[in-house]
């Protein structure tokens, strides 16, 4: 049963999520202000939610692993915060994007959501760092899950700062909530979201996988040896 | 006084014990945070804002406060003190709670240098700045001892700590800024008041994990 779970997830992510881009790109209104360059929202959008979904999952995992003391939530969690960090680094990417085409500049500090992302990568990165430089054991699984939970209390924290910070550093120029989305246009938003999830979800089990399998190949070289 | 607080002194207790004997982190402290502040006067440009100069006090507040952390836990480090306070102590979160004490006051004093040395090398020190720093120490010892303790497990130690700890005190900083240079300072006051509460409650209680195998 497990076993089909990631082929089924990745078969559901491209036909979702090509659905989806095919609606964000010839089925949806063009923007009235913004032109085609808006269509990047489909995408753009999408990743975020994805990647705080990812950081949310990888969150859970870690309580479930202080909670229970079950070793596997430890792999888990730290699969689920790879994938919201390589989401995260889109979301970066597809932002600056945006901005330029928009604004004609690759970085603003008065959008709250880059800025944010920002943020959250370098203080995921940390979690790398944490994690490649402790010998593997319980040990490190714990500060592993206590430092992933701090990272989704500091999500809401960081963007409460940036939208105080907002008053001294830079006044608000640029805001994406201006216009209302038409329903077609929400509806192309959804659909591009699920299949984005699917992606992740996918990934997350393909990646999962892998780790496991090499685990696995670890002891039995172990117990060869 | 016996029970959790008299862990909790004890711990303290100790701490500020080993410095009043060694005297090797305040003084570090003390004569960076100066030579920070005079290295920003050369970094400012001659008509730079009171405010700009304000902004950079934080900077200087929040890297002397990585030398403090990066001192926590070498003493235990160094002599395999950590073990046997997690075995002896009835519950762990004391340890912390003894630690960020100690850390508080390295930072105080370090503090009673570095304003009036700003004050007398840029500019006035309002009583906004003042709270907001008194706030900003709470929630830098907090979440910084938990960090160091983290840090002082892994081999990369004293390099991996600003990595943890920077990004985590972003909001410390937009807030102790805020309340600098803003004319209302109350809600960044308050906003610093509930980042202490927040992590504050986290780091307490998690702290058991991070030490306990």
């Amino acid at each position: 049963m497990r076993n089909n779970l990631g082929p089924a997830l990745a078969v559901g992510a491209l036909l979702v999520l090509g659905t989806g881009l095919g609606l964000a790109l010839f089925w949806a209104p063009e923007d009235a202000d913004q032109g085609v360059s808006q269509r990047i929202f489909y995408v753009h959008v999408p990743i975020a939610l994805t990647a705080y979904a990812c950081f949310g999952w990888g969150a859970w995992k870690a309580l479930r692993l202080l909670w229970t003391r079950e070793a596997r939530y430890d792999l888990e969690s730290y699969t689920a915060i790879h994938m919201g960090t390589i989401f995260g680094v889109l979301v970066l990417v597809t932002g600056s994007i945006w901005a330029k085409v928009s604004w004609g500049i690759w970085w603003s500090w008065s959008e709250r959501q880059l800025v944010l992302f920002l943020v959250l990568f370098l203080f995921y990165s940390a979690y790398f760092m944490l994690r490649y430089s402790t010998d593997p054991g319980p040990r490190r699984a714990n500060m592993s899950a206590v430092y992933a939970l701090f990272g989704v209390v500091l999500i809401p924290v960081s963007f409460l700062a940036i939208r105080l910070a907002e008053n001294f550093i830079h006044p608000v120029v640029f805001t994406r909530e201006g216009p209302q989305m038409a329903g077609s246009m929400f509806f192309a938003f959804c659909v591009c979201l699920a299949g984005m999830l699917l992606l992740a979800a996918a990934l997350y089990q393909a990646e999962l996988a892998g780790k496991r399998l090499d685990a696995r190949v670890r002891e039995l070289r172990e117990a060869l040896a | 006084m016996s029970g959790y607080l008299g862990d909790v002194a004890a711990l303290a207790r100790t701490s500020l014990l080993l410095e009043l004997r060694q005297r090797d982190t305040v003084p570090a402290m003390v004569l960076f945070v100066v030579s920070a502040l005079v290295v920003f006067r050369f970094s400012l440009p001659a008509d730079a804002s009171d405010l700009a100069s304000l902004g950079l006090l934080w900077i200087a507040i929040v890297f002397t406060a990585i030398l403090a952390l990066t001192r926590a836990f070498v003493a235990e480090r160094d002599q395999r003190v950590l073990d046997g306070l997690v075995l002896a102590t009835g519950d762990r979160s004391a340890i912390w709670l003894g630690k960020v004490a100690g850390v508080l006051a390295f930072l105080v004093l370090a503090e009673l240098v570095a304003l009036p040395a700003f004050a007398l090398f840029f500019a006035a020190v309002g009583w906004e700045t003042v709270a907001a720093v008194a706030l900003a120490n709470v929630g830098i010892a907090a979440v910084g001892t938990l960090l160091a303790a983290m840090a002082a497990a892994s081999r990369a130690r004293e390099l991996l700590l600003p990595l943890l700890f920077l990004p985590l005190v972003i909001p410390v900083v937009v807030g102790g800024v805020g309340a600098s240079v803003e004319p209302d300072p109350g809600r960044y006051l308050a906003f610093l008041g509930l980042y202490d509460l927040i992590f504050a409650i986290l780091a307490w209680a998690s702290f058991d994990y991070v030490v306990a195998e």
